[in-house]
Formats: C-alpha cells, sequence, structure tokens
C-alpha cells in the first residue's frame, strides 16, 4: 500500500527531468516526498526532519541546480545521505576485545530477538572467528526463557550456563563471568529478559548486571519493523543501560525498517548487526548500503552475492559476481543459482535479495514460486541440451514441448521459466551497465528501477 | 512484574509517560493560540509521532482544518476535541471477543509476526475464560520456536487449562486437528491454539497457516470460528501488511494488541480501524496473567492525545 522511497522520487523526478533544471519549490516539492517516503519508512518524525533538512542543504544551491539531470543528483544525495546516517560503508565489527572472557550483554524490549540473537551471535563467534563462547540466560521472569537459550544453545553447539532455580540475575550474571574466567572462555554472551525502557526496577536491574560484568559489548536489539518509538527505545537504553551497538531482527521481513536510521542518529551507535531470519545462522554484518537500498526500495544484490558465498565456493560467487557484472547470464548459471538456492535455504530471502524484484513481485506470486518449484526448475533445465541451454533464443515451440515432456512439466511451466530468466537475466543487464563504479563499488549507488543509469 | 493497580492505572502510566512529548507539545503548541496552519501541521505532526501514519494523520488534521480552523483554542480543547475524532474511528471496532458456548468447541486460532505476543495472550485469554465458567483447552500448533512448548505449558498451568502437545518439528496441522477431536470429544467450550510467529512475507509459512485452518475444518466446517491477529504496540506502518496479508490467508477475524504498557502508543490501529474495520477485541498492558483488557475506544484514544484518565 505505501509506495517506495524510490517510486515516489521517480514520479517527481521524471517531472523535474523534463523540465531541465530545479527550482527551490522543485527542491521543496522532492523535499516533500522524501518526508514522507520516510516517514512511511518508519523512519522517526525528528531524525526525518533533520535528514531532510541535510539534504536541503546539501541540494539546493550547487549541483542540483547547476546539474543536467537534477532528478538523478537529487536521488545520488538522498542514497548518499542515508548511508552516512546509518553510519558509512564500513560495517563495525563485534568489539571482543584483548582480555578474555569478554561479556557482551543483550538488551532490548520483550520479544525482539534477543535470545535468537544471543544463540546466532554465539555461533558466529564460534564459527568465524573460533572463539570459545558460554551463553548465560539471566531471563528469570518469561517461561520457559532459560529452556529456549538450552535448546538454541544445543543447536549451535555451545556450552550454557546451568540454571540454578532462584538465582537472580545479577548473581547469574556473576556467575557466569567467573566460570568464563576459570575455565577460559574467550567469550560470555549474556541474555537478559525483555523489559520496557520505561520500567525504572527492571532498568536498574539491567545497569546493575552492566556495572559487575563491564561488557565490551551492550548490544540492543531492535525489530526492524519498530515505528515512531524507535528513537525513544533506543535514546532510553541508551541513557539508562548504556548501548555500544544495535543489532536489527526481522530483516527477512518486508518492513522498510526505518528504526534503524532512527536509532543509529539518535544514538550515535553502530549497527553492528541484523537478524534476517529465524534460524541460527540468519545473521549477518550490518550494511548500510543494503538497508539504505531497502528504504529506497532497491533490491540487494550485494547481500545475494554475499550469502551465496558463504555456501558455495568463493570463487564460484566471484565468478557469479563478474557474469552478473557484466551481464552475461545463461540458464547454466540460472541452474547453478536454483542448486545454490536450494542449498541456501528459504526462497523468501533470498528473493526479497534480487534487485528489480518488487516489480515482478505479482508475477512471481502467481507463478507460485516455492521450494518445492525450485526442482522442477531445474528438471526442466536439465532437459534442455547444452546449445539450448547457453542460447535460450532457439527454443521453438516444439523444443519446448519437448523439454517439458523430458522433464515432466508442461509448456506453460517452461514458459514460465524462460520469462523468468529473461527477466533476470534483462535486470543483470541493465545493473551491469552501471559499471564497476555502480552496484559492486563502493560509493556508487543503483538507480531506483524505472530510472534510466548513470552515466 | 504483574501486580500493580487497575488496568486504567497502568494504562494511563504507560501512556501518560509516553504521551508527556505529546501532551506538551500540545500545550506548548495552542496555548492561547490560533489554529493557524502552522498549529495544524504540528499537530498532525503529534499524530504521526503516534504512528498514525501520514495519511490518516492528515485526514484527522483535515477535519479540524474544516471545523475549526482560525478559533482561538485552548489545549484542553484540542485534545478533547482530537480524543474525540480518534474514538469516532475506533468506537465501531472495540468490541470484546465473544465466545459461542454453543460450538463446543468454540475454535479460537491465534497468529500473527514473531515475538507479538501471541502465547502470553493465550495464557492471559484461557485464564479469563476459565473464569467465565468456560472449559478451555489450549493446542501448542507453535512446534517450531526453540522451547515455545515449554513456554505455552507454564501459562496453562497458570491459567489451570490443559495443553495439548507435540514435540518439536511435529506438524502444526496435525497438532490442531488432534486438538480439536479431543475437545468435541472431552465438551471442551473453547479451544485456544497457538501458533509459530512468522513473518507475512513468507509464502511458505502462511501455506502452513492455510493448512492448519484446512485441516480442522475436515473435522468442523466452520472452524476456526475466530482468528485473532496478535500486533505488538511498537509496531509502525509495516501493520497494514501484516492485517492484509494474515486476514487474505486465514480471515483474520480480530486484532489484540499487546505491549500497550510501553511508550508505543500503538496508534497504527485508528490507521487499521480505517481501513480494514477490522474488531480490536483486547489489549496486552503487561507480563502477567491477569493484564489483557478490552479494547476502550475512548480511554485509548484520549491516552493517545496526552489527556488524564477521569
Ligand atoms: N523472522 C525472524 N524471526 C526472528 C528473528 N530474530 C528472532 N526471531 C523470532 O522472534 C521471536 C522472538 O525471539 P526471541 O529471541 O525469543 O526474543 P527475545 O527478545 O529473547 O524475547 P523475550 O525474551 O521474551 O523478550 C522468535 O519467534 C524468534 O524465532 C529474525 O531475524 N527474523
Ligand atoms: N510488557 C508486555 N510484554 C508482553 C505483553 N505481551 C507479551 N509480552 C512479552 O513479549 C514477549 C514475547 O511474548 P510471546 O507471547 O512469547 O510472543 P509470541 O508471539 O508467542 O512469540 P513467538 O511465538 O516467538 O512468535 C515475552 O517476553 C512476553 O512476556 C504485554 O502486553 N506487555
Ligand atoms: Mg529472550
Ligand atoms: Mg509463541
Amino acid at each position: 500500500m505505501f509506495e517506495t522511497l524510490s517510486g515516489r522520487l521517480g514520479g517527481i523526478f521524471d517531472k523535474l527531468r523534463k523540465r531541465g533544471a530545479l527550482s527551490e519549490d522543485d527542491v521543496n516539492a522532492a523535499l516533500r516526498e522524501i518526508r514522507i517516503a520516510l516517514l512511511e519508512a518508519d523512519v522517526a518524525l525528528p531524525v526525518v526532519k533533520d535528514f531532510v533538512e541535510g539534504v536541503r542543504v546539501r541540494a539546493v544551491g550547487q549541483e542540483v541546480l547547476r546539474s543536467v539531470t537534477p532528478g538523478q543528483m537529487v536521488v545520488k544525495i538522498v542514497h548518499d545521505h542515508l548511508i552516512e546516517t546509518l553510519g558509512g560503508l564500513e560495517p563495525v565489527a563485534l568489539d571482543i576485545g584483548q582480555s578474555p572472557p569478554t561479556a557482551i550483554l543483550m538488551v532490548g524490549l520483550q520479544g525482539s530477538g534477543k535470545t535468537t540473537t544471543a544463540a546466532k551471535i554465539a555461533l558466529r563467534l564460534r564459527k568465524r572467528e573460533n572463539r570459545k563462547v558460554l551463553l548465560a540466560s539471566l531471563d528469570v521472569y518469561r517461561p520457559a526463557a532459560q529452556q529456549q537459550l538450552q535448546v538454541l544453545a544445543g543447536q549451535v553447539e555451545v556450552p550454557m550456563l546451568p540454571p540454578i532455580l532462584g538465582e537472580r540475575p545479577v548473581a547469574i550474571a556473576k556467575r557466569a563471568m567467573a566460570k568464563g574466567r576459570v575455565e577460559g572462555f574467550d567469550v560470555v554472551i549474556l541474555d537478559t529478559a525483555g523489559r520496557l525502557h520505561i520500567d525504572q526496577e527492571l532498568m536498574a536491574e539491567v545497569a546493575e548486571v552492566r556495572a559487575v560484568t563491564s561488557p565490551r559489548e551492550t548490544l540492543l536489539v531492535a525489530d526492524a519493523m519498530t515505528g515512531q518509538d524507535a528513537v525513544n527505545i533506543a535514546r532510553e537504553f541508551n541513557q539508562k543501560v548504556g548501548v555500544t551497538g544495535l543489532v536489527l531482527t526481522r530483516v527477512d521481513g518486508d518492513a522498510r525498517g526505518g528504526a534503524a536510521l532512527s536509532m543509529r542518529a539518535v544514538t550515535g551507535c553502530p549497527i553492528k548487526l541484523m537478524g534476517v531470519g529465524e534460524k541460527t545462522d540468519d545473521l549477518e554484518a550490518f550494511q548500510a548500503e543494503r538497508v539504505a537500498g531497502r528504504i529506497l526500495g532497491m533490491g540487494d544484490v550485494v547481500g545475494l552475492v554475499e550469502k551465496a558465498a558463504e555456501h558455495v565456493e568463493r570463487e564460484d560467487a566471484e565468478k557469479m559476481a563478474a557474469k552478473l557484472r557484466k551481464g552475461e547470464f545463461s540458464l547454466e548459471d540460472l541452474r547453478d543459482q536454483l542448486r545454490q538456492l536450494r542449498k541456501m535455504g528459504s526462497m523468501e530471502g533470498l528473493l526479497g535479495m534480487i534487485p528489480g524484484i518488487g516489480k515482478i513481485k505479482n508475477q512471481i506470486a502467481q507463478a507460485n514460486l516455492d521450494d518445492k518449484l525450485i526442482p522442477r526448475q531445474e528438471a526442466i533445465i536439465n532437459a534442455m541440451t547444452k546449445a539450448e541451454r547457453r542460447n535460450p533464443k532457439v527454443l521453438n515451440a516444439s523444443r519446448r514441448r519437448r523439454i517439458a515432456a523430458g522433464s515432466g512439466t508442461t509448456v506453460q511451466d517452461v514458459n514460465r521459466l524462460l520469462k523468468q530468466y529473461q527477466q533476470m537475466s534483462d535486470m543483470m543487464k541493465r545493473m551491469g551497465k552501471m559499471g564497476g563504479k555502480g552496484l559492486f563499488g563502493r560509493g556508487g549507488m543503483m538507480p531506483p528501477p524505472g530510472m534510466p543509469p548513470f552515466r | 512484574m504483574s501486580e500493580g493497580g487497575g488496568w486504567f492505572a497502568r494504562l494511563k502510566a504507560g501512556l501518560t509517560r509516553s504521551s508527556d512529548k505529546i501532551g506538551d507539545g500540545i500545550t506548548g503548541l495552542f496555548t492561547k493560540r490560533r489554529l493557524d496552519d502552522a498549529a495544524l501541521e504540528e499537530l498532525e505532526e503529534l499524530l504521526i509521532s503516534a504512528d498514525l501514519g501520514v495519511e490518516t494523520a492528515g485526514e484527522i488534521v483535515e477535519d479540524f482544518r474544516r471545523t475549526r480552523f482560525n478559533q482561538e483554542v485552548t489545549p484542553e480543547e484540542v485534545r478533547a476535541a482530537l480524543a474525540a475524532d480518534v474514538a469516532r474511528v475506533l468506537e465501531p471496532v472495540a468490541m470484546p471477543l465473544a465466545i459461542d458456548r454453543a460450538r463446543r468447541p468454540h475454535v479460537v486460532l491465534v497468529c500473527g509476526v514473531n515475538g507479538s505476543g501471541k502465547t502470553t495472550t493465550i495464557g492471559k485469554l484461557a485464564r479469563q475464560w476459565k473464569d467465565d465458567g468456560l472449559k478451555v483447552l489450549i493446542a501448542a500448533a507453535d512446534t517450531f520456536r526453540a522451547a515455545a512448548v515449554e513456554q505455552l505449558e507454564i501459562w496453562g498451568e497458570r491459567s489451570g487449562c490443559p495443553v495439548v502437545t507435540a514435540k518439536t518439528g511435529a506438524d502444526a496441522a496435525g497438532l490442531a486437528f488432534d486438538a480439536l477431536a479431543r475437545a468435541r470429544s472431552e465438551g471442551f467450550d473453547v479451544l485456544l491454539v497457538d501458533t509459530a510467529g512468522r513473518l507475512q512475507n513468507k509464502k511458505a509459512l502462511m501455506d502452513e497457516l492455510a493448512k492448519i485452518v484446512r485441516v480442522v475444518r475436515k473435522l468442523d466446517p466452520e472452524a476456526p470460528h475466530s482468528c485473532l491477529l496478535v500486533m505488538d504496540a511498537t509496531i509502525g506502518q509495516n501493520a497494514h501488511a501484516q492485517v492484509e496479508a494474515f486476514r487474505d490467508m486465514v480471515e483474520v477475524s480480530g486484532l489484540v494488541l499487546t505491549k500497550l504498557d510501553g511508550s508505543a502508543k500503538g496508534g497504527v490501529v485508528v490507521a487499521l480501524a480505517r481501513a480494514f474495520g477490522l474488531p480490536v477485541h483486547a489489549v496486552g498492558v503487561g507480563e502477567g496473567i491477569d493484564d489483557l483488557h478490552p479494547f476502550e475506544a475512548k480511554a485509548f484514544a484520549r491516552s493517545l492525545v496526552g489527556l488524564d484518565q477521569r
């Protein structure tokens, strides 16, 4: 129901482009749309105001008015400013420090994703950094909170501090740190109960936990679909407990995620990680470029390639990235991708990462693109000859009938696959035209769908 | 965390804190002031800050412009009038969930995104209905999340209602089917079905939810008789997409708004009421078993604009 920022700006700038130059009024009109789009993306009002002023300062006067393609300039200014407000291009890693055991304290509202994220971080540190990690639950309030962490700890193969009935959070924290010291753990992750930032008593409790454990990281875990209250939540947690980093969860949803901008702006804390699913490996480094793209309604090719890289051979991923860049994308590549998709997990998560997918979302819904479809699509491609896979143009009606018969599908299925392939390869070509400075380069940007690429 | 005060007091405690800004804003804005363009714009911003959304906030303020433009108004008047406008939108949707005792059981399916408060709300509802003299059975159809079953079992103990469970990883629809069969044969009045949290854009998970409905209908073609969408009051504009998707998938019959004891105002329900007209059955105002209350349009609206409860 809401237009994406790129959609909104696209509309306005189409008009502007025709006129060529911007008046002060034009800028104001554009800024009004930017304001509305950001608000619809759940960026908090005070942050929106600052943001829009920042864009105005950069836009009015200089570049835009003299620019040949003013619309594009404004989009670029908005994008760059977004990246900056989100904390810049370089992701900030978790700080594990030099003197183990390092405490990582998880805090946040009820149900924001702390416990799940604690387990995800444990897995990440154990696997990628070879750290010896201990999980501890300080949640003595929520029913079965400790069992939940116990189950997750088992899944990520990280030990959990054995709970003692009736022990209070501060005591648990101390016991966890003591165990960490004695048994040589590198990191002790302290999961806490969800609490409201206006709950004085519980905020004091977690502040005390912080005081006795001196965590290197105090991570505020917040839901990507949080609304305007995000500024209050972030400010309060930061003031009352002291936050070193933010984690944005449920980024696998379709919320625009404006809360990221709000919280980053009011706390100045880096957003370090984002949760992209319920499974324990659904955690990724925060990347401003990707989240900015989301807020702007662009796809997330960087994410797709990155996720692939973890499951596929590194060179394969790089080869694929190169192909994407050059706009060479054959049905064989599609088949490879389908195979990787199967390895990587659910379709939905990945679909969101494919650029321009918003546009063909409905077609995809119609095509009923679910996980069962992948093996079928693979079968279709398998039923083709090598020559056909390399050059699908030769696929006339009789060849399509043969392929359908050979793969146990219908001609419609074959047509649908070819159409999807065509759409994907068109998109990739369009992206490829932007060159290295574009999508895959730092500092470049991708024009919103429907806008011509930058020259 | 569960004790203390009546619901008005608790809601007010939360909302006064949260509305301080709104309240102050209006006070600052409108003392001895004419309702001019600038004033109206700021009023609109105050509503936006409560998550009403740009469109709804704009329309409510337009009403103000039509009827009160250029009038000299006091802050009290502005708040009261604003609350009245908001309450008018909410009144038609403020209705408690009525259990039809003739169903035996009346099946209530509870769904929503992850962490919104489904399981807790089920515990609270079970307790209320039990207190009303109903025989309540709970089905733990979240067979996915770690310790979801254990969590619900504790709520079963607290509410004194039996819980039908299966192992993690079991088929949710099958579990719901078994629970309904048991509820029918043992004469339960209500069957509450907890489901795993799911994001509305995940097609496979949404299909699973639809499957639960399909399967329970094999036993009772009219089940589920109610389908509650549980939503966290901190949510922003994504609430629209949630209602739309869950409504399309499982015919949501009403909403429950949780965590209203926080500082988020849940203003998006005003927009939802206008867009969908779905009943709002109850609000969660804490983590305790008694912290669930009927949704009251006037109280909600007045709190939203920073008016004290009387
Ligand atoms: N889709 C999705 N679900 C998530 C993500 N992170 C957590 N969840 C789910 O969100 C729900 C709540 O997560 P928890 O980890 O229990 O949240 P919590 O903050 O520990 O909750 P409390 O301890 O009750 O305050 C669970 O259903 C999780 O599976 C994520 O990144 N994506
Ligand atoms: N403050 C407050 N907390 C609540 C309220 N309702 C639920 N919670 C808390 O929110 C967290 C999540 O609640 P759950 O009932 O587990 O949510 P859920 O929707 O079942 O979560 P999943 O099954 O993981 O999707 C828990 O810590 C609850 O105690 C409420 O009205 N107020
Ligand atoms: Mg937890
Ligand atoms: Mg639950």
